[in-house]
Parts: structure tokens; C-alpha cells; sequence
């Protein structure tokens, strides 16, 4: 697996999923972080790793390739 | 780089990400790894993590980032035009391009330092300091109602101290929140065991010994404490850059491109630029401006053109509810609810706009509707609704 989130630690900000809604949704009752692609294709790599740096609660891991 | 926390890192790790290949160096006054501060009045504090969890990245990360981390070394000045920057330990960093983000330091109550068992909250060992202290304390005051000091209240009370919270807003957060969803939060903290002491500052700190034994509030009432915590607000930690010419006034004084001077930039809760969508100097002090403003900065270093205008946004935890806030409500607008209610414990409420004009009815009532947004939006236990709903907001509408 590339892409792990800790859900624990999302604050809920939903900031990766305005950056990549392909990979990333919000639950309804809580505003958790959802993966919803853990090994996106290449093309989204970039808005993968910006979502990892802009996550206000460093809850998203990137694996090694992406 | 110069302070190696959230708008440090981040610019540095925008400009990898934006290509950059060149060198790297950051410089933290603290000896720790960029660590994360929202957890600190959070989970560090109520003993839920263990302090390392607060880390922002891995070791692999960091050293993927290929920068070098210069730690436990102050700047003490800076020279603009040799972009220049000398350290506490006698070090000169100099580089094309000097980025400011040293954050903000705490204010303090007068006498504070002398008096054992009183606290502020900013750092890591400020977390673990008074966590200890939260272990062994039977009655805490937190002076200080903004949205530090009501989250630092709600955890101390889950821990089971009892605890006050006192401070000059008529309502905990209603400076932020508005006073209609500030007393709300009033409420939720009274349920919770709370006592709240609104509207009113404070006196004077009472000590025996040199130990805090209470505050004194104008009224003269004492309210006895073994911990005080002091959330007053923050000033930025900007005093190093006193002699360098740059324009400082609560804040680096910024253009829209975040830049103080030439190769000169500030980022994160010390800089103050011109928000061009709300045609205004602003400071924010929140996490996510720290991440977003880091990477328009490191757009513009690398030959960009990027004005940063975002829609504010923070999120508080108090107590099992989570609050998120995009925009900027102003005081006196008019709130709206417009999913969930108050009595379900989770709602999206709406700050200005058409829904609430709409009630003036006649002919003034269109005149408004066809132009007013709302300037707000927030969540009470509703995350992504109030995203969607944040939707609506035009920077421009989400005034400071
Ligand atoms: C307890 C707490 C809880 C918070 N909770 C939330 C929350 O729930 N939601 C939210 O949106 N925001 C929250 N925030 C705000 C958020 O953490 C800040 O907006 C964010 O940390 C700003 O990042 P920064 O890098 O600009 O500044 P800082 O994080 O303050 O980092 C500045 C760094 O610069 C260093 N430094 C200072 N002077 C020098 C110098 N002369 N030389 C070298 N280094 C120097 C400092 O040691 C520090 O490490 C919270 C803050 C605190 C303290
Ligand atoms: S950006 Fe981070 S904190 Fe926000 S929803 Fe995504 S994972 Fe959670």
C-alpha cells in the first residue's frame, strides 16, 4: 500500500479532498478523512503529496513511490 | 528558513515539491523536530498521546527532504540586502532568499515569571510541563477566553480538575463565534463542569511562597488554584528583526506576495500581507494559513506571481465537539442555521447573506439578495457539511 491516513489525527479540515477529491472523501457524521484510493495512479501523485503537506493534522502518509 | 515548525517546513517542502533542487537550510530556536502544535492543547495535553505522536514527519521524511535542520540556534538579526541571517550561537546563514516564520511568542501576566505553578501554552515542553502540573492539580483557572484558553478549560476538566475559565469576552470564543454560538459554547462548557467567569479580565495573580495559589479577579473575589494557565493571546516573534529595517507592526509587514523586502518573505502567524480579496493588511494565526501561505511563498521564490488570498479557516475541539470555521464572522452579523439544529448537538450555521436579508422584505430586500454572500459558514459536529457550504463564500465576502 502507497497511502495510509490516520484517523486519529484528521481534524476533520478536508483540505486533501478539495486538492484530491479522487482519493480522498469525508464521512457524513464526523468529517473523518475517507481513502478512497490507497494506491492512486501516477497522475494524481502530485495532488497526493501536496494534500500530505497541506493536511493541517500531518494525518496523511505517503508511501515510498508516490 | 528561518523557525522549523508548520510554515517552515511547509515552504520548504512546497519548493521541493515545486522543483526546486538547490540547498535548504532551516533554523529552529527549539532543539526539537518540527512538531505539530493544535495536539498540544489536545491530545498531548489530556495524556491521550504520548508527546513524540505530535512529530509533523517521519525521520524518512525529513531526511527525503534533503534540508539541512540547524536546531537549538536563535537568529538574532537580519540583513536584508546580503540576505543575511547571524545566530544566538554566532553562526551567519546567508542565501538568495530569507523566508521569516517565527511564529508568535505568548503574553504574560505581570509578575507570572516569579510565581511557580502558572503557565502558557505555545511549545511542546509547555505541553508536557503543564500536563504534569494537570496530574497532580485540584483546581485549575485559565485566564483567557479565546479559543485557546476555552480548549485548555475543557480538557483540564475532562481530566477531571476542577477548573475555571475566566476571561473579557462576554461569551468563551464569541469574538471568533459571535455571541449567538459563543453562548452555546458557554453552555457546553457549563455542562461539563466548568465555571465561567465572563466579561471580566484579571486583578493580579495571588502567590504564597512564590506559588500560585489563585487569581484576584477586579471584583475582588479570589479564585483559589494549584495550576493557572494563562491564554491571553500572543505578539509576534518578531523582536530579532527590530534592527533590519523591515516594516513590523504586530506582524512583517507583507506585500500580497507575501514579501517583506527583495528575497525577503514572511509565512505563517508572523506575517502580515496585503489580502488583496479583502483589500487589507491581514495576520492569521492558524495552522492551515502556516501550510497554504507556505506554498504560495514557495511559488513566488521560484520565479511565481501567485497573490495569496485564501478564505480563512480553523478548526477548536471542545469537549466531544469539533468546530470548524471558514471565513471570518463578523461581530453583530446575523446567523442563520441551515442544517441541523442546537438541539441535536450538530448543525452548519451560516454567517450573513441572502438567507438572513431576505427577512427585511419589500424592495430593499432584492437590492440584497442579488449581491450580499454570506462572509461565514461554520460546523458544530458537521465537518463536511459546513465544507460544502463554505463553498459560497467569495474571498472577498469572508472579511476580516
Ligand atoms: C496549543 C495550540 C493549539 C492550537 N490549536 C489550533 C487549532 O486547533 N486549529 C488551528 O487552526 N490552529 C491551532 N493553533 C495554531 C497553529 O498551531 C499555528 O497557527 C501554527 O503553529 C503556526 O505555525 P508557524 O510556523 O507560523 O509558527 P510556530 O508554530 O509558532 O513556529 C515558529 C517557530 O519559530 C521558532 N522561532 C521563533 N523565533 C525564532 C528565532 N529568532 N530564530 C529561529 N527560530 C525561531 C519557534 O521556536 C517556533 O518553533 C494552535 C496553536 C497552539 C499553540
Ligand atoms: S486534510 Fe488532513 S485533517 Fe483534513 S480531512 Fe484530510 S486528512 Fe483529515
Amino acid at each position: 500500500m502507497k497511502l495510509s491516513v490516520d484517523e486519529e489525527k484528521c481534524c476533520g479540515a478536508g483540505q486533501c479532498v478539495l486538492i484530491a477529491p479522487d482519493v480522498f472523501d469525508q464521512r457524513e457524521e464526523d468529517g473523518i478523512v475517507v481513502l478512497l484510493d490507497a494506491d492512486p495512479p501516477a497522475e494524481l501523485h502530485e495532488a497526493v503529496r501536496e494534500s500530505a503537506e497541506v493536511c493541517p493534522a500531518a494525518a496523511i502518509r505517503l508511501g515510498e513511490d508516490v | 528558513m528561518v523557525g522549523a515548525s508548520a510554515a517552515g517546513l511547509g515552504t520548504a517542502e512546497a519548493l521541493r515539491r515545486k522543483g526546486y533542487a538547490g540547498r535548504l537550510t532551516v533554523l529552529g530556536a527549539e532543539h526539537r523536530l518540527p512538531y505539530d502544535r493544535p495536539p498540544l492543547s489536545k491530545q498531548v495535553l489530556s495524556g491521550a498521546w504520548e508527546p513524540e505522536r505530535a512529530g509533523l514527519r517521519s525521520r524518512d521524511a525529513l531526511d527525503a527532504l534533503d534540508a539541512e535542520f540547524v536546531l537549538g540556534d536563535a537568529a538574532v538579526s537580519l540583513d536584508p540586502e546580503a540576505r543575511a541571517v547571524r545566530t544566538a550561537a554566532g553562526r551567519t546563514l546567508r542565501a538568495e532568499a530569507v523566508v521569516l516564520a517565527t511564529g508568535l511568542r505568548p503574553r504574560r501576566l505581570p509578575g507570572q515569571d516569579d510565581v511557580d505553578g502558572v503557565h502558557v501554552l505555545r511549545t511542546l515542553d509547555d505541553a508536557v510541563a503543564l500536563r504534569g502540573a494537570l496530574e497532580r492539580a485540584r483546581r485549575v483557572v485559565v485566564v483567557g477566553n479565546g479559543v485557546l484558553g476555552a480548549e485548555v478549560a475543557a480538557t483540564a476538566a475532562a481530566s477531571g480538575a476542577r477548573t475555571s475559565l475566566v476571561g473579557l469576552q462576554p461569551a468563551p470564543l464569541s469574538e471568533q463565534l459571535g455571541e449567538r454560538v459563543g453562548g452555546l459554547v458557554a453552555r457546553l462548557h457549563a455542562r461539563n463542569g466548568v465555571r465561567q467567569y465572563h466579561g471580566t479580565g484579571v486583578e493580579e495573580l495571588v502567590h504564597e511562597q512564590a506559588r500560585a495559589t489563585g487569581v484576584r479577579l477586579p471584583s475582588g473575589e479570589v479564585l483559589p488554584a494549584d495550576v493557572v494557565v494563562v491564554a491571553v493571546g500572543c505578539t509576534p516573534a518578531t523582536e530579532w528583526l527590530a534592527t533590519s529595517g523591515l516594516r513590523l507592526d504586530d506582524g512583517i509587514v507583507c506585500d500580497a506576495r507575501c514579501r517583506a523586502a527583495d528575497g525577503v518573505y514572511a509565512v505563517g502567524d508572523a506575517a502580515r500581507w496585503y489580502h488583496e480579496g479583502l483589500g487589507a493588511h491581514v495576520r492569521l494565526e492558524n495552522r492551515t494559513n502556516a501550510t497554504t501561505q507556505a506554498g504560495a511563498v514557495a511559488a513566488n521564490l521560484l520565479g511565481g506571481d501567485v497573490a495569496y488570498a485564501p478564505v480563512p479557516y480553523f478548526w477548536t475541539d471542545q469537549f466531544d465537539v469539533k468546530i470548524q470555521v471558514f471565513g471570518t464572522p463578523r461581530p453583530g452579523a446575523e446567523v442563520s442555521f441551515v442544517e441541523g439544529d442546537e438541539e441535536g448537538g450538530r448543525f452548519v450555521a451560516v454567517y450573513g447573506g441572502e438567507r438572513t436579508r431576505a427577512v427585511y422584505g419589500g424592495e430593499r430586500t432584492r437590492a440584497v439578495h442579488g449581491g450580499e454572500r454570506p462572509h461565514a459558514v461554520l460546523g458544530w459536529n458537521m465537518a463536511k457539511q459546513a465544507r460544502l457550504h463554505s463553498r459560497s463564500l467569495s474571498t472577498a465576502g469572508a472579511a476580516a
